[in-house]
């Protein structure tokens, strides 16, 4: 008897406030409500108000308007807008294309043992940038010995040193990316490929399509989705990329070459201690790259209404 | 029947040059792990004269640099080895603790302020957090974090992206599931604990990876609260070890093979799962 009338009260209030259903999401999303205060808008918001400061030591700071911003106007910031900017726009242009393509074909079964070249490809992007790097800086080496050079000399060019010029250089920054990410974005085409019904194929054969018309009439659209992700998270790694010009350079190379806006930022601010310099530099990469990715979603169509 | 047998050659033409081009981007994706294994058992004095080579000489090759490891500035490789694995362990179980329960929480229920949350979630995640770095290096100085393990993953306690996987991956659970949890009696905590985790073990093995992968090779934030040079992840205490004096090659190439092994063999047992549940809860729309 009493186990029954237990059972009867409403499920609702049974056990304490935090169990109400109504107040169960807000528990759940409650850690993500305090991360997101916590170190994300505190730290954004005193990023905006550095940046207007002039800051010697915890306790002296001065509002000092916008001259940080105009002490940007210098070639050490120049050199690493042009460096992050020249290798986004590379890294871009690769690392949405070569994953595609490959994407593709291991879809499409055409190749012989996809499955395995599937769990291949992902294994570079199980590696530190900066272990993985060593063997990329030791290859494109300034020797003659080194790994790259020999290749060119074999081939009857003269050697080159690698890493002391921008565009050699993007171009081993570029080449250590796409060893390192290829896989990742490989994994987020297959989802986005697997997703396509099969029909929508045979529609398309029995209407005559040829393979390049059934790649932009049902593959493209098929796969926006994971494309528009892709290339977004490709321009906001492009642009604040530092860990794989550390694994190439270190923190002190010479001239410049290679150091990247975020890579400018440490400089300026852990180095230099100058966090108000530092923190202009933060926003304007935030300002790049929201732009970028602002324009790039229009253009997708991210934005438009699906009918 | 003849165009057929055209379209049958056309077809194993295109496949060879398909197997090709795959096996091209494999040996691509391989070599580099080829050169990081044949130098490490070479003499650093061999690496320094004749630069990083596939060729496999057994009369210097041996596994000498591997012991090589344990007497480097005494041992302090495999303090580094601990640093990172603490905060491997620690990053991965918080986070995935903490992001399936908001990703849950997201696609189950419907609330006021479901939308601006996820909405908030979606904005972090086209953030660089680089730009954050100093207010946060700041704060983990007052919080008196620096130096510490729980430091070194702050930022990542509920990370954005998992949140948004995990989001994901529960849409595709039917919501009758959490109706019958109910008949039966259970809290919604209990339906989440007892029903919904055994739903998304796929989803939690997928993230698992993707969680080590990430904190095993993060750089920039353990370099900004590590100082003590014992409590250097990998990725840091290897880039000390080259320096413009010359780069410590014995321990270099060894090390590097070393921090690459067990994540690798993590994931050749877990692969099926892993990309199984990375493309069955992924990114749609």
């Amino acid at each position: 008897m009493q186990k029954d009338s237990v059972q009867q009260k409403p499920l609702r209030h049974r056990g304490s406030f935090l169990n109400d259903p109504r107040i169960v999401p807000y528990v759940l999303v409650a850690p993500f409500i305090i991360f997101f205060l916590v170190v994300y808008l505190y730290p954004l918001i005193m990023t905006i108000i550095m940046s207007f400061q002039k800051i010697d030591g915890p306790n002296h700071r001065e509002f000092i308007g916008l001259k940080n911003y105009l002490k940007l106007d210098t070639r050490d910031f120049r050199l690493a807008l042009q460096t992050s900017g020249r290798y986004a726009f590379w890294d871009l242009i690769v690392l949405t294309l070569v994953p595609l393509v490959i994407a593709c074909i291991l879809h499409s079964g055409l190749a012989k043992g996809s499955a395995f070249f599937k769990s291949l490809f992902f294994i570079p992007s199980l590696t530190s940038i900066i272990v993985a790097g060593i063997v990329f800086r030791l290859a494109f080496g300034t020797l003659e010995t080194a790994t790259m050079n020999r290749v060119m000399i074999a081939l009857g060019q003269k050697p080159i040193k690698w890493l002391s010029y921008a565009d050699s250089g993007n171009f081993v920054l570029i080449l250590l990316t796409l060893w390192r990410w290829n896989g990742v974005n490989i994994v987020y085409y297959l989802s986005g490929l697997q997703s396509i019904p099969t029909d929508y194929y045979e529609a398309a054969q029995i209407d005559g399509a040829n393979a390049i018309q059934k790649f932009t009439h049902v593959t493209l659209p098929g796969i926006r989705p994971v494309l528009i992700y892709v290339i977004t998270i490709t321009v906001l790694g492009g642009f604040s990329m530092f860990t794989e010009s550390v694994a190439l350079w270190q923190q002190n190379n010479a001239g410049g070459v290679g150091r990247t806006i975020v890579g400018y930022m440490y400089m300026v601010g852990f180095k230099k201690n100058n966090f108000g310099l530092a923190s202009a530099v933060g926003l304007t990469l935030l300002a790049l790259v929201v732009a970028v990715n602002l324009i790039q979603l229009v253009l997708m169509g991210f934005f438009k209404k699906e009918d | 029947m003849a165009s057929n047998r055209i379209e049958g050659k056309k077809r194993a033409v295109l496949s060879i040059l398909a197997t090709a081009l795959m096996v091209l981007f494999a040996i691509f994706a391989m070599v580099p792990f080829a050169f990081m294994f044949m130098s490490s058992l070479k003499p650093g004095a061999e690496m320094m004269r004749y630069g990083l080579t596939l060729k496999f000489d057994p009369g210097i090759s041996s596994f000498q640099n591997y012991t090589a490891l344990n007497t480097y500035r005494d041992g302090v490789y495999w303090h580094w080895y601990k640093s990172s694995a603490i905060i491997m362990v620690m990053q991965t179980a918080i986070g995935l603790f903490f992001s399936s329960l908001v990703g849950y929480g997201l696609a189950m229920y419907q609330f006021k302020g479901r939308n601006l949350v996820f909405s908030l979630v979606l904005i972090v995640m086209m953030l660089p957090f680089e730009i954050l770095l100093l207010p946060m290096y700041q704060l983990m100085i007052s919080m008196k974090l620096m130096n510490t393990y729980f430091g070194a993953v702050v930022p990542y306690l509920v990370p954005p992206f998992m949140i948004f996987f995990f989001r994901q991956y529960c849409l595709g659970i039917p919501k009758e599931l959490m109706e019958a949890g109910r008949i039966d009696g259970c809290t919604d905590y209990g339906i989440f604990w007892r029903i919904m985790v055994p739903i998304l073990i796929p989803a939690f093995g997928a993230m698992t990876i993707l969680s080590c992968m990430n904190s095993w090779n993060n750089l920039l934030w353990p370099l900004i609260v590590m100082q003590d040079e014992k409590k250097f992840t990998i990725p840091i205490g290897m880039g000390t070890t080259i320096t413009p004096y010359g780069n410590a090659y014995d321990v270099l190439m060894p090390g590097a093979v070393m921090a690459v092994v067990p994540i690798i063999v993590i994931y050749l047992f877990a692969q099926k799962t892993f990309i199984a549940g990375l493309t069955a809860g992924s990114v749609k729309g």
